[in-house]
């Protein structure tokens, strides 16, 4: 069985996601220890709140580091909404800028909507060959945020396999997923996305080792 | 791409057993939330809502339990309201397993806790519950009066303006009850929806008087994102599906 850490930074509600992780087939375990969450199988980096907090929670624990020394060891790793955000380059609220863990270039910017957040269920533009959207790709999953990603800027490599990017809409495109490689992120919450996001995390557990 | 309407049963709990009063007198049992809750996600609820009426509060360690197993069993998001005081209350609820906290007379008696609860734990999780009336002309300019306890006390407040003034201060949503509506089953108060949704820029729940099928799509054309429903659906008046195949039949998008 894949072992996965959810870790705890200090943001929102963890039993969810471990809960949601188990019933996806994972031994979870929730925690802040870094040797922990370096030999998981699998890393989930939740987030909910504000995007500075949630930085400055993830740095309290040395969470980025553990990222990227997962990621530079092809080990994988599962960013959750706030999650996600905090892996771009950096987050925009309330015009204050706060650096991220870098591992995609772009920025977390306020959506233009008429009405934020942009709260409950929407459908996701999956391009082909995505794993994480396998048997799902038509489903509603929950979103509850009112900054996203709304430019993918990373330039195409030839030598390089393309992130596949999945998209949203309210009021405006943002990016709603992001598969690439070991790393992994969805704007939205899986492990509150019912049956779907059931789905979709098992896919994720598939591709873990153990 | 579009966002789908939610239909959200509310389930009022107290002592950690399910309650739907008409008008708030009458309780009914209608049974244990948890398994309720679990039902409801089967039938396609989007969200799940608890009001927390529990008096003692010796007792309301029950629905921090009942939160909790709630939580490990359902994978929609829950709000909780209730009673909810101190941004120590919303800590509790969030840590037992609540999405979202729902908060009333404690943002009347101190409007604080609404920019507190934000800045603490994210705009999205807090929900400003208004429990609204319709008043005498001369009390409120819009007409409409928020009310505390319940329903039972009136504030002098003006509902559109307090809907405003929450948002402002950190809501991320607002459950907006018609306390005359509420139980009625005569329908949403469509006036008051109409003029909440024209003073804020976050997503509103309309919230009582839902007796009819017929009734959900007109709250979603007055402007609310989200339709809430408690009596009609425990004792089996109607189902979610029956809910959503009405609100599709109107052309609005539902999950």
């Amino acid at each position: 069985m894949s072992r996965v850490v959810v870790l705890d930074h200090g943001s929102g509600n963890l039993r969810s996601a471990q809960r949601a992780l188990e019933r996806a087939g994972a031994d979870v375990e929730v925690s802040a220890d870094r040797a922990a969450a370096l030999a998981a199988d699998g890393l989930v980096v939740p987030g909910v709140g504000a995007y500075a907090a949630c930085m400055a929670g993830l740095r309290a624990v040395g969470g980025a580091e553990v990222i990227g020394r997962r990621l530079a060891g092809g080990r994988p790793v599962l960013g959750i909404c706030v999650g996600m955000q905090v892996l771009f380059e950096r987050g925009v609220e309330h015009g204050v800028e706060t650096a991220g863990c870098g591992e995609w270039p772009g920025v977390v910017e306020r959506l233009a909507a008429p009405v934020l957040p942009h709260m409950g269920w929407n459908t996701v533009e999956v391009p082909a060959g995505s794993t994480l959207f396998a048997g799902v790709e038509s489903e509603r999953f929950y979103f509850v945020h009112s900054y996203a990603v709304r430019r993918w800027v990373l330039p195409p490599s030839e030598r390089l396999r393309a992130p596949l990017v999945s998209w949203s809409e309210h009021g405006e495109r943002f990016v709603a997923a992001v598969e690439n490689g070991p790393l992994t992120a969805t704007q939205f919450h899986p492990e509150k996305s019912g049956d779907a996001g059931a789905r979709l995390l098992a896919n994720w557990v598939a591709t873990l080792a153990g | 791409m579009t966002l789908a309407v939610r239909v959200i049963p509310c389930l009022d709990v107290d002592a950690g057993r399910v309650v739907k009063g008409v008008r708030f007198a009458d309780l009914r049992d209608a049974g244990d939330p948890v398994e309720l809750a679990a039902e409801y996600e089967r039938q396609g609820a989007d969200e799940l809502v608890f009001l927390d009426i529990t008096a003692s509060s010796e007792d309301r360690a029950t629905t921090y339990d009942v939160v909790r197993r709630t939580a490990e069993q359902v994978f929609v998001p829950l709000t909780v309201g209730g009673g909810v005081r101190s941004v120590a209350d919303f800590d509790r609820l969030l840590r037992a397993g609540a999405d979202k906290v729902g908060v009333s007379t404690g943002a009347v008696v101190r409007p604080e806790l609404l920019s507190e609860a934000a800045a603490r734990f994210g705009a999205q999780c807090v929900v400003l519950s208004l429990d609204v009336r319709r008043c005498p002309p001369g009390v409120t300019a819009s007409g409409f009066e928020v009310t505390t306890h319940g329903g039972r006390r009136g504030t002098g407040i003006d509902a559109v303006d307090w809907a405003a003034r929450g948002a402002d201060l950190g809501a991320g949503e607002l459950l907006v009850n018609s306390m005359d509506a509420d139980g009625t089953k005569d329908g949403y108060d469509l006036e008051l929806v109409r003029r909440v949704r024209a003073a804020v820029g976050v997503p509103v729940i309309a919230s009582g008087g839902a007796g009819s099928v017929a009734d959900f799509a007109p709250a979603v054309a007055a402007g609310a994102d989200a339709v809430l429903a408690a009596s009609v659906l425990h004792f089996g008046d109607m189902r979610i599906s029956d809910i959503k195949a009405a609100l599709r039949a109107a052309g609005h998008p539902v999950r």
